[in-house]
């Protein structure tokens, strides 16, 4: 029971990461390093509840007065957000040949800085967006049957607690890894987009366009951030935007990326265990094993610390995309 | 040429500006005011602070200078600043403060400073501090009285002794009614992120409730609008805290522990303005006031007759000396988990 409890909450808390990483796979495949994950799940966040909030004010209070569909309007914003952020780091590292990392870092704190200033102009409360009630967000949504088979052991329990009761955002993350492996091994889309990431020139002379397929890897890469950035701030209990919420969730999915090396079932694996250890380290803050004690800082700093494991080459090896970080220049 | 001309400017002003501060210096304040990083509007600690503050500008027309705290690097900074342009008194809420305030107050000997939450043993400055272990204990009574379960829960910002003296207290009121009750603590984290969070703090609060917790009371600043939304998705009661978020969650939310930051920091711009400005501890109690719990028409629903008398009873008891509510901060150590 209490290992149920741990993996509902793990699933709940590796939602954002895994739609972050599967955004960084997609446009780091194709050879654009995405450290701005981080600023466009924030501005997605911030999207999100400031126009799902705005909707759903009654009118008297200069509100729209929507009273459905205010969640999903709130998505739709923070995807349109979040890819226009993708589409600057596009342009300055495929259009413009930039640092790819820079370009990154400069989303990041662009979007830090301008959330709150919009947010302070908006809604006079310090960056925060008004308290988010009803349809103005995601609701956990009972799959059919759950309570019917709650009763049965062993599977009744899973599937009620664990795979029934989440938001709408939770099943996309989950069916996007599918999806994206789907996407990346089975299609020519996804052929191209692996080609470019490891060997442009090759494409290049294939007469298929670079751009074109990095400017389309960074655009679903903004669509799967907003995603991230809308589950903060309509599905979880903020129910809201405050600043700084995603806390480093950015980097944390980048971390993922670099563990699952590069693979979509692996950023699954590497999402969920992440979120586990999260759960664990919030459930017990000090794990007690007998011995000594394990201190909560450990288990937080737990994901970056298999990272580095991962990188030293520990673990197997992680070798990123060929081509990633290098502008493509075509040659005359 | 056009650098000089800005420093020349820039200096021009600032003298100017000292000059109209001094001749205003005999009738009265030129307050101003440090949020710590939670923000101005937690709906908590800094925005109980910003209460007083604004109180005092609607009683007397005086306007006060503030600055939100961005990162920990800006304390002395912000200080500094503010007594440099003639500020009195500057007030600063947090405990965080400590070491900045320590720093700068000997290098304005002639401005009153004042610190909520922390003691600095400094001539011209005030610390405010509250008993917040006796409020505490009140609201782990009414909790112990509205839980079915017999099992509550507290959830912390930063895991300082602050902190756990909020939690100590509260544990103590609780089984002062059911001496078997579980009490579930959790914090947040150990940094001043901490203190806004609110998807950290929603999920502490599902776990505890997942393990039967029923009553939640967190003293968290911006993270607790984390846990108060939590507490009423699941159809469980949340404790507010510092300010009166009653009003949050109508109906869910089964009182605020009060703290009264907002009457520390209009007594201290107030009492500059009068000229009976006093250094050193003011400890604010439920004898004086500063510290309670909230009664109003969003929760007169959730708190029974006698839950309302046995607190009244407690309070009573307090004040007279009756019972003690052991402080955290005294010992480090908590007699009750």
């Amino acid at each position: 029971m209490e290992l149920l409890q741990l993996m509902d909450s793990a699933v709940r808390l590796a939602t954002p990461l895994l739609l972050a990483a599967l955004a960084g796979l997609y446009s780091e495949r194709s050879g654009i390093f995405d450290i701005g994950l981080e600023g466009k799940m924030l501005i997605a966040a911030f999207t999100a509840g400031a126009f799902s909030g705005i909707a759903g004010m009654p009118i008297a209070e200069g509100g729209w007065g929507w009273t459905y569909g205010m969640a999903w309007f709130g998505l739709f914003t923070a995807i349109i957000a979040s890819v226009l952020l993708s589409l600057i780091h596009g342009f300055a590292s495929i259009t413009l040949r930039g640092n790819q990392l820079i370009s990154g870092v400069a989303v990041n704190f662009f979007a830090a800085g301008t959330t709150v200033l919009i947010g302070q102009e908006w809604f006079r409360a310090g960056g925060q967006t008004p308290s988010l009630r009803g349809a103005q967000r995601f609701e956990p949504i009972t799959l059919p049957f759950a309570d019917a088979v709650s009763e049965v052991p062993v599977i009744g329990p899973v599937y009620a607690d664990l795979i029934s009761g989440h938001n709408i955002v939770v099943y996309i993350a989950i069916l996007a890894v599918p999806l994206t492996w789907w996407i990346l091994f089975r299609t020519r889309f996804g052929l191209r987009l692996r080609a470019v990431g490891e060997n442009p020139g090759a494409v290049d002379t294939a007469g298929i366009s670079v751009v074109k397929q990095r400017y389309a890897a960074v655009v679903i890469a903004g669509i799967l951030c907003g995603l991230a950035g809308a589950y903060l701030s309509l599905g979880t209990s903020a129910a809201g935007f405050v600043k700084d919420m995603s806390a480093g969730k950015g980097f944390i999915a980048l971390a993922a990326l670099i563990f699952a090396k590069w693979q979509p079932r692996g950023v699954l694996f590497a999402a969920l265990l992440f979120g586990f250890l999260e759960a664990i380290g919030n459930k017990y803050q000090s794990v007690d094993i007998g011995a000594f004690v394990i201190p909560v800082q450990f288990m937080q700093a737990l994901p970056y610390i298999l990272t580095v494991v991962i990188l030293a080459g520990f673990v197997g090896k992680a070798i990123p995309p060929k081509a990633g970080g290098e502008p493509y220049v075509k040659e005359r | 040429m056009k650098l000089i001309k800005t420093l020349i400017g820039a200096a021009a002003i600032a003298g100017a500006a000292t000059g109209a501060l001094a001749a205003s210096h005999g009738g009265g304040a030129n307050p101003a005011i440090i949020f710590d990083l939670g923000g101005k509007f937690d709906k908590s600690f800094n925005e109980a602070a910003n209460a007083g503050a604004e109180r005092f500008t609607e009683e007397t027309g005086i306007a006060f200078r503030e600055f939100e705290l961005q990162s920990e690097a800006q304390r002395e900074q912000a200080l500094r600043r503010f007594a440099q342009q003639g500020n009195n008194p500057v007030v600063m809420t947090g405990f965080a403060f400590a070491t900045a305030l320590d720093t700068v107050a000997p290098e304005f000997p002639d401005t009153n400073f004042v610190i909520v939450d922390m003691v600095v043993d400094q001539p011209n400055v005030r610390s405010v501090v509250f008993n917040e272990h006796e409020g505490s204990y009140l609201v782990g009574i009414l909790a112990a009285m509205a839980s079915k379960t017999g099992k509550v829960g507290f959830v912390g910002g930063m895991d300082i002794p602050l902190i756990r003296k909020f939690a100590c207290g509260y544990v103590q009121g609780v089984k002062s009614v059911n001496p078997d009750a579980v009490v579930f603590q959790n914090m947040t984290g150990t940094t001043g992120a901490a203190w806004n969070d609110p998807v950290k703090g929603g999920e502490l609060t599902k776990a505890q409730i997942e393990q039967g917790a029923d009553v939640i009371y967190h003293a968290a600043g911006g993270t607790g609008r984390g846990v108060l939304q939590a507490a009423a998705d699941a159809g469980v009661l949340g404790i507010g805290v510092d300010s009166n978020q009653n009003y949050m969650h109508p109906g869910s939310v089964l009182t605020s522990m009060l703290k009264r930051v907002d009457v520390a920091v209009y007594d201290a711009f107030n009492d500059v303005n009068n000229g009976e400005f006093t250094p050193g501890i003011q400890v604010l109690g439920l004898a004086e006031g500063g510290v309670g719990w909230a009664l109003d028409e969003n929760n007169a629903s959730l708190i029974t007759d006698e839950m309302k008398a046995a607190v009244d009873a407690a309070t009573a008891d307090i004040i007279s000396g009756k019972v003690v509510v052991h402080d955290y901060m005294s010992d480090s150590s908590c007699p009750v988990n």
